[in-house]
């Protein structure tokens, strides 16, 4: 609290960027997790709600005619503008902002002060909603090969692992040992992916310290152990998902990457995935393209272009699609690593674990993939993420390109994912949110040191009762697309920008009406029908003339439903053009001028006049004011972001600041 | 028969086609008049009939004796022929090459056509002005037909009934008309019911260099304004454009002599440039260098996505002023038979919930592209893959066709027809079996008696059987304006179209499939559920003897 210089501003401007006519003013509420604003004069309470943890930076712009403008940017690519008409106000704000925003210490994060009403039991209870024990079953292990090894228990090994690691049964604990001191940060070969049907691996780990010369006779003895756990291959690939120069320069270093002589049968491969830093540039470039106001086609494809986003998703999409074939086709194991193991392995073994096995193309399964080959195995979400305040270098959108990877594949088969897009933006969402535990630390270890798991709540057991919003209506488990391995295609042209997740706060730039949410509408009914329909049958079969009487008195509950799933139209917003001519008829008699010759700016200025007047009188239809609520940042409304949400239910309101 | 002597080889034997994603087929390859036939002459293997009006370009190649045709079609497809022999390989290269190149109209497919289904309701006589005119009746009598152009003498490219403001007489229309580019004077092309405000379409007034006017004309459009109300005038031109026009005699209207009205410039590319941007659009989607930076560049160069968005902006602006100002509007660009079509078009399928159906959307298309003098036999000669300088052709049907598509995937729900509607359109548009889009006006196709020789493609799309497979399972009636978006990252490439041959649709095949299920599914159990609700009613006001067997 003592970071709030001004817990309370009046008379502050919400700038739609959209539109401005859809500007409003209101009273901005700091408190120690939230940045409110709400809107007053009109009879709906309009509120935006802003966590502290999701935003990203603050920036002050110069002042004015109207004020002094902040500029908000968040993690989930919401910006918001305010207003000030006092500079004290706003420089006020900004500072308390910046630093609120940027916490020391992770006891400071949301999650540790989130407090829903739910007891101690239930809390721990939703730790245990994912249980990795039971997915490593679910693969088939531990098996006569495969088994989990004790030594990384008290983290000694490797204190960025977790404490149960499988290992092939035939290793002995000094080989893992050894292997483990040849590795980027003890970073030894383990399994990640079993497949049971034909017995190969994908197995994960940091870059060995080969340097120009060295070798470690366990760390082959270990490399030799996963090839022989494969019984029906004869080598096993190796593959390094850096580009080669990068892993070259490394040698220099210490490190580098396995040298061909000294393993036996592996074939080695060069992948060519970017490092942290040149995706966070990248990335830094799409959003700039997103953010551009009305641009011109040529600005944003040059512009999206030249971020190399999509480039970067390609080469993360093939080196999970070369790993999934080796695997399914040709039945042999891979070992993957990068440099440390925890960015570019974990993007490509997740993204082959659900091109490979179609559990984690379910609900379920996306949640688990994420526990075992993120949370688990050492992603560094704090550094990543940018949870504390820290180093800018070490910031980097490589959980968003899964998840990005994952929406693409979505885009080609669109029957082959229980989840829908939701689902993916409420993760990200949630990732950088700090609302829940589950992506607070570096590693196992940190969180066990916490007490993560004492002290705040898990994200999983809350995605999973919203579950019915995450659900994609066209999920077809038996449908050949989704039986097997599924081979999405990566020619260029298959890459999409995303705009549902760069652009999710921009509601004018999205279709007015979405065929999912018919959809979802329709599948719901038919679930209605369905129990409706087998009342009916039962009644009919006993022709019970006391039962016929109640049932009668249902009837016509779903008659006034019929077209329930047109409703999804927004009506408000179908009935609202945007701006095709910047500023012509919305005033703006300047822009106008330019294209017309001096001649008409009188007559401009009148017309200017008339439009305006015209646009209050419409201003009933357009969806306008309304709709501040779907731009909170939605943490109780979760999973519905999207919708309205009620702002006496939360527990920190404004008034509590 | 005059095609015998262009097929110098009519059948050749072991030929090989390769169609991307499809296995390959040998087989027979026979030529016809106007086909290109490979059969395999196995029973599971499907054939190929291919119209030569459909082959955009050929190439040949040769190795050894081993020879191959590369065909390139108007619908964007490319398919490989191996032909063994080289002489058979040339004789067929240059048979297609003739037959896909017939110059005279009545030796195309439609005049030797003949439909193996029963034609129950003729297209030819589905839209005549007549009707749309009784329907404008019903809304307002600030309207009349006029016939000034019975005999196709005062503007060449118009239909022979006009409608046209109540108090021009047919003198003025002349006068109008020598005033406009190609005779097309300012008539009516949509009445919106909600506020009585229209839209006018004409072509580019010629005022040349010293500004001439013609009191007709300002009268002819001012008779469509309320007493003082103003209107605008698009000119689907830049400013500069229209400037330069004026030393080949065209020009704009000067603000002095129309004073009621306010002029916006906007900045549809024309056709030829069009045609530019479809060469290189397609050229970048078959390009098979895997290269993201190429892909995203080429595509940016070819404009083509540009061009989607400039028209639809200034179809949704034309929208905005009638809708939303309250005031009429006449477009224009030059001619008249392109960029204005676009816009006119679009305009009313943003304003007019009819449109948004089948029968709707074929009325527009006969209303607004091929009565209004769309060149479509000039301007789909050729496509994509014409490698000869382009004349008049340009895609301008196929960038509305896309605009509409842009719209149809932001309002999902809110069209009676789906994409293959679309698309369907597309290809017929540069290659059929119909007659509709044959000729470049309804002179011409008044001459050429397409409605007695060949048959309508209406007659054909709106038998029942044929329809199904393009209506919209999602579709719910909208009475609403629907104003789409117009931001580049709100506009999509139309994989449809541009995508179509070059990557496996099975996946999104069955996720239509699987959409179409669940409605159909749910619309069973509605019936289900109401009829049992029905026998349990009844059953309930039964009296005993059921309940004493």
């Amino acid at each position: 609290m003592e970071h709030i210089r001004m817990p309370k501003v009046e008379n502050v401007w919400l700038v739609d960027r959209s539109s401005s006519r859809r500007t409003q003013v209101g009273t901005l509420y700091l408190t120690a997790t939230h940045t409110i604003f709400v809107g007053k004069g009109s009879e709906d309470r309009n509120e935006l709600w802003v966590l502290h943890s999701l935003v990203c930076n603050v920036v002050k712009h110069k002042a004015s005619q109207s004020g002094y403008p902040l500029l908000i940017h968040c993690k989930n690519f919401q910006v918001i503008q305010f207003i000030f008409p006092q500079e004290s106000d706003c420089h006020d704000v900004y500072i308390s902002l910046s630093r609120l925003s940027r916490p020391e210490k992770y006891e400071e994060l949301y999650c540790f002060s989130f407090n829903p009403n739910v007891g101690k039991a239930e809390r721990e209870h939703s730790w245990d909603f994912l249980d990795l024990k039971a997915e490593y079953s679910r693969m088939g292990l531990p098996n006569k090969l495969w088994h989990v090894t004790p030594i990384n228990r008290e983290y000694r090994v490797c204190d960025t692992y977790p404490a149960d690691l499988f290992v092939p049964k035939s290793v002995t604990l000094p080989v893992i040992v050894g292997s483990s001191k040849f590795r980027s940060r003890g970073r030894f070969p383990t399994l990640s992916y079993y497949c049971k049907e034909n017995h190969a691996t994908i197995c994960r780990s940091s870059q060995p310290l080969s340097g120009f010369s060295a070798r470690c006779l366990e760390d082959e003895q270990m490399l030799q152990a996963i090839m022989k756990s494969n019984p029906g291959s004869r080598f096993m690939y190796v593959v390094d998902t850096r580009p080669k120069l990068n892993a070259m320069a490394n040698r220099a270093a210490g490190k580098g990457y396995e040298n061909e002589d000294n393993y036996c049968n592996i074939k080695f491969q060069f992948i060519g995935i970017e490092n942290i830093h040149v995706m966070r540039n990248s990335q830094q470039k799409l959003i700039e393209v997103s953010a551009l106001r009305s641009p011109s086609m040529g600005e944003f494809l040059t512009g999206l272009e030249n971020s190399d986003w999509l480039r970067h998703i390609k080469s993360i999409m093939e080196a999970g699609l070369f790993i999934s074939k080796a695997v399914a086709e040709e039945g042999v194991s891979v070992l993957v690593h990068c440099s440390d193991g925890w960015d570019r392995t974990a993007q490509v073994c997740s993204v082959a674990s659900v091109l490979l096995d179609p559990y984690y193309r379910t609900l379920k399964g996306l949640m688990v993939l994420f526990e075992k080959d993120w949370v688990s195995f050492g992603h560094r979400f704090s550094h990543r993420c940018g949870h504390l305040i820290g180093e800018a270098k070490e910031v980097s959108p490589v959980i968003d390109q899964f998840l990005e990877c994952i929406w693409q594949l979505m885009e080609q088969f669109p029957c082959a994912f229980e989840y829908n897009e939701k689902f993916l933006i409420s993760i990200h969402n949630h990732i950088y949110s700090c609302h829940y535990g589950n992506f607070i630390c570096n590693s196992q270890k940190e969180r066990k040191d916490l007490c993560i798991k004492e002290k705040t709540h898990s994200i999983w057991p809350h995605l999973w009762e919203n579950k019915l919003d995450f659900m994609n209506p066209l999920f077809k488990p038996d449908q050949s697309q989704n039986q097997g391995l599924l081979r999405p295609s990566t020619a260029p042209y298959c890459f999409k920008y995303w705009r549902r997740l760069y652009n999710r706060f921009d509601r004018e730039l999205h279709p007015r009406q979405s065929e999912l949410d018919s959809l979802m509408t329709v599948k719901e009914e038919t679930q209605q029908l369905e129990e409706e329909l087998a009342l009916y049958e039962q009644k009919m079969a006993v022709l019970d003339k006391e039962h016929a009487k109640t049932l009668y008195m249902q009837k016509g509950v779903l008659d006034s439903k019929q077209a329930l799933w047109s409703l999804p139209l927004d009506t408000s917003l179908a009935n609202t053009p945007q701006d095709y001519i910047s500023g012509f008829i919305g005033g703006a008699p300047n822009v106008f001028t330019l294209q017309q010759g001096e001649r008409e700016s009188a007559e401009v200025c009148l017309y200017g006049d008339k439009t305006k007047s015209s646009d209050a009188d419409n201003s009933d239809q357009e969806s306008g004011v309304a709709d501040f609520s779907s731009h909170s940042s939605g943490e109780e409304s979760l999973p519905s972001e999207e919708s309205v949400k009620d702002p006496d239910s939360d527990e920190t309101g404004p008034n509590r600041a | 028969m005059e095609f015998a002597e262009l097929i110098k080889t009519p059948r050749v034997d072991g030929v090989v086609l390769h169609r991307p994603f499809m296995p390959t087929v040998e087989g027979t390859l026979c030529l016809t008049g106007h086909h290109l036939i490979l059969s395999s002459r196995q029973d599971n293997t499907e054939e190929l009939w291919l119209l030569h009006a459909n082959i955009d370009s050929i190439e040949k190649r040769f190795v050894g004796s081993l020879g191959t045709i590369i065909v390139k079609c108007k619908d964007l497809r490319v398919i490989q022929l191996d032909i063994p022999g080289m002489e058979e390989c040339l004789n067929i290269a240059s048979s297609i090459e003739a037959l896909s190149t017939l110059d005279s109209v009545s030796l195309m497919y439609p005049f030797f056509y003949r439909p193996l289904f029963e034609v129950i309701e003729d297209g030819w006589q589905l839209f005549v002005p007549e009707e749309a005119f009784k329907d404008l009746e019903s809304m307002t009598d600030e309207w009349r037909l006029s016939e000034v152009n019975k005999d196709f003498s005062v503007c060449p490219s118009y239909p022979s009934l006009l409608t046209v403001p109540k108090d021009i007489d047919d003198e003025s229309l002349c006068k109008a008309a020598s005033f406009r580019h190609g005779g097309r004077f300012p008539v009516l092309s949509y009445y919106h019911k909600k506020n009585g405000m229209v839209m006018m379409r004409a072509a580019q007034p010629l005022t040349g260099t010293n500004g001439r006017r013609c009191k007709e004309d300002e009268k002819l459009i001012n008779a469509t304004l309320c007493a003082g109300k103003r209107g605008y005038i698009i000119d689907t031109r830049t400013i500069a454009v229209a400037q330069q026009a004026k030393a080949r005699g065209g020009g704009f209207e000067q603000e002095a002599n129309y004073a009621q009205w306010r002029r916006i410039h906007k900045a549809i590319e024309r056709s030829n440039v069009l045609q530019e941007g479809l060469i290189k659009l397609v050229e970048a989607c078959n390009d098979q260098s895997h290269s993201m930076d190429r892909w995203l560049s080429k595509l940016e160069a070819s404009n083509w996505q540009s061009n989607v968005k400039e028209i639809l902006t200034t179809a949704c602006l034309a929208a905005q002023c009638i809708d939303r100002e309250g005031a009429s509007v006449l477009v224009h660009g030059t001619e008249g038979t392109d960029s204005t079509l676009q816009v006119t078009s679009l305009a009313q399928i943003i304003l007019d919930p009819a449109c948004r159906t089948i029968r709707g959307f074929e009325a527009l298309i006969e209303r607004e592209w091929l009565q209004a003098g769309h060149p479509f036999q000039q301007r789909c000669a050729q496509s994509a893959y014409s490698n000869g300088k382009p004349r008049s052709e340009a895609p301008v049907f196929l960038l509305f066709l896309d605009c509409v598509w842009q719209i149809l995937r932001q309002f999902p729900c809110s069209f009676q027809f789906n994409e293959n509607f679309l698309i369907m359109l597309f290809e017929h548009a540069y290659a059929s079996q119909f007659g509709t889009f044959l000729g470049n006006s309804v002179a011409e196709r008044l001459k050429l008696l397409l409605s007695q020789k060949t048959v309508s493609l209406w007659s054909w799309v709106n038998r029942p059987q044929e329809l199904e497979r393009f209506l919209n399972p999602l579709y719910e009636p909208n009475n609403l304006v629907i104003w789409p978006s117009v931001a580049p990252q709100s506009l999509l490439l139309w994989e449809g179209v541009f995508l179509r041959w070059n990557r496996s649709t099975k996946c999104l095949d069955e996720a239509y499939q699987e959409m179409v299920h669940i409605i159909e599914y749910n619309k069973e159990l509605q019936n289900k559920v109401n009829s049992l609700r029905r026998q349990l009613a009844q059953l309930e006001t039964e009296d005993g003897p059921l309940q004493t067997p």
